[in-house]
């Protein structure tokens, strides 16, 4: 590999994040913190929810937020660049074989989405804070798991940004990640759904279940989780496949 | 010495419809429905291209819309894979290091493509960068480019709002950023108004007294003729000639055509015209003109005015087309280049 040439491209789409700041902050958190204040707030405020949910709520906002941040941050410009603006071009043609191209693109994403989860801890532990548990036993598990939770979001932003046409991107939000994030064990651990047994072999299909899990089982551990194990090797599992899916997506795109 | 760019018996065959940067202009309509029955239709956008560009030339491949001149373009520049046949920058196969061709090239590319998150500068500064210079090299190169383009003035707003002739100019700055070897250009001067064209071929000019080898396509019979000193014309996928334009020129019989304007029109002329030595054809124009063409121009003045001052009738206007690229095309294919 060329690193000259990969972190000219990292510092491209640095530079084009830092341009737009604001837009992607309030892309990024307005939609979680909301969240965290209706039913994490009001809702446990006003009786109808026990105050121990606010625990349970944090995790599942921060793998959400995680996860729309990497796709996102992947994906839509991937779609636009190859259909739309061809801009991606000038990239193609630098001088580094082009899967290191894509390989960018998902360390940006997944730099993203790892701040975006750093973040919302505190951004939600300020609207939360009467209440909140966080029980931290193993902050490199923490670092881990995050850094697992990003990779798969940034890679499977790869993936569906290689897969889905411009005219189809309100259909991939709508029929990949509205569905991913209600069955992804977000906004109830995934003991909950042991009513509903085939409802909850079903979600284990779902990346997300595990990366929601994961950070309960670091950040909340007191609350049931799947085993850690399990959990981490379900997440390294769908960081790989969703790479090797991506890539491979990326060079039939890229070359014709 | 290798030559700058070669070609040995390329072949294109696209599966589906070919992208919009590499198959002429088609847009990336909505691919058919899968038949199992009826295999996706085979599209031969090349067929057998052997090509032989020397370092320091500027080629010129010629041809209509749809002939196989981007996909050609597109595989020398790592786009566009070929079904079969090899390609070469300097001494390097192409498909077997891409990474090395790249350094060696650089592309401007049918459609604009530019980065639309960047200023001018900075798309001319992360270019440089992507190809290792430093950044005293970068500012300094780019600052010179976009002297040299006349988009100093905007350098550092977003590309985003620029018109189409500068976006043309940006794209051409940057594929030179690098200073690359071999410089490829996919129609450069499509949608340009005359001046910015002239200003185009000077810079093509002057980055190839630099000892630079130019690849251009174009469907521009003025452009080639102009620009170039070697020509490919491709149709169909095929190369149906090659050569100097002089020489293309010279190969097509009767390539003269000479507009004639008379004092009044006289049919005995019209015949008489017809006789003279190397006339092909003569048409009735108008009231009072004629249109011959011939092998020769200029050196059939003299018998024309003898013969219609023979008749009492008074040559006032000459106008002499020499051969052209056109006539070429039509000549070979029977259609005009800008059918």
């Amino acid at each position: 590999m060329n690193s000259k040439t990969f972190l000219a491209l990292l510092a491209r789409d640095a530079r084009v994040a830092r341009r737009n700041m604001i837009p992607l902050i309030l892309q990024t958190f307005l939609q979680p913190l909301l969240f965290v204040f209706i039913f994490g707030r009001v809702m446990v405020g006003s009786g109808y929810m026990p105050v121990s949910y606010k625990s349970l709520l944090l995790p599942g906002i921060m793998a959400i937020s995680m996860v729309f941040t990497g796709v996102w941050a992947v994906a839509m410009p991937l779609i636009g660049e190859f259909q739309f603006t061809r801009e991606i071009e000038d990239r193609l043609l630098a001088p580094i074989d082009i899967a290191w191209v894509a390989v960018e693109k998902v360390v940006a994403g997944l730099i993203q989405a790892t701040v975006t989860g750093v973040l919302v801890i505190p951004l939600a532990w300020i609207i939360l804070r009467p209440g909140l548990q966080l029980h931290i036993a193993n902050p490199w598990l923490l670092v881990a798991i995050t850094l697992l939770v990003a990779g798969f979001s940034s890679c499977g932003g790869l993936a569906l940004g290689c897969s889905v046409n411009q005219q189809h991107i309100g259909l991939m939000f709508s029929m990949v990640m509205t569905p991913m994030i209600f069955f992804g064990c977000t906004y109830y651990p995934w003991s909950a759904l042991s009513n509903f047994p085939i409802l909850q072999k079903i979600v284990l299909i779902n990346p997300l279940a595990y990366a929601s899990e994961g950070l309960r089982a670091t950040l909340v551990p007191q609350f049931p989780h799947l085993s850690l194990p399990l959990i981490l090797g379900a997440l390294l599992g769908f960081d790989i496949l969703l790479l090797v899916v991506g890539l491979r997506q990326f060079r039939n795109k890229a070359v014709s | 010495m290798p030559a700058a760019v070669r070609t040995e018996n390329l072949r294109k065959v696209y599966s589906s419809a070919p992208p919009a940067a590499a198959g002429g202009g088609f847009g990336g309509g909505p691919r058919a429905k899968k038949d199992k029955k009826e295999p996706r239709p085979q599209i031969t956008a090349l067929d057998g291209i052997n090509l032989q560009v020397e370092r320091g030339q500027i080629f010129g491949l010629l041809g209509p819309n749809g002939a196989g001149k981007s996909t050609t373009v597109g595989i020398l520049t790592t786009r566009v894979k070929p079904t079969s046949g090899t390609a070469w920058i300097e001494d390097i196969d192409v498909w077997r290091d891409q990474t090395a061709a790249k350094r060696l090239i650089g592309v401007v590319a049918q459609r604009p493509n530019l980065d639309f998150s960047l200023t001018a500068r900075e798309i001319l500064q992360f270019h440089g960068a992507y190809f290792g210079m430093n950044s005293t090299e970068r500012s300094e190169r780019a600052n010179a480019l976009l002297e040299r383009f006349k988009l100093t003035d905007r350098a550092d707003q977003l590309v985003r709002g620029f018109s189409g002739g500068m976006m043309q100019r940006m794209s051409i700055a940057r594929a030179m950023m690098h200073d690359p070897q071999v410089l490829f250009l996919d129609e450069p001067s499509v949608g340009l108004d005359p001046q910015t064209r002239l200003l185009l071929w000077e810079i093509i000019r002057e980055y190839n007294q630099k000892g630079r080898t130019i690849l251009l396509t174009t469907h521009n019979m003025e452009e080639a003729d102009a620009l170039c000193e070697k020509l490919a014309i491709i149709d169909h996928g095929h190369i149906i000639a090659q050569g100097t334009p002089e020489e293309l020129k010279a190969s097509i019989p009767g390539g003269y055509l000479l507009r004639l304007r008379f004092g009044h029109h006289s049919q005995p002329l019209l015949e008489r015209l017809g006789t003279l030595a190397s006339v092909t054809e003569v048409r009735a124009s108008g009231e009072s003109g004629a249109d011959l063409y011939a092998g020769r121009g200029g050196s059939l003045i003299p018998e024309i005015v003898s013969a219609a001052s023979a008749l009492g009738v008074e040559l006032s206007d000459v106008h002499i087309s020499e051969p052209s690229l056109e006539n070429l095309f039509l000549h070979h294919t029977g259609r005009s280049l800008r059918e």
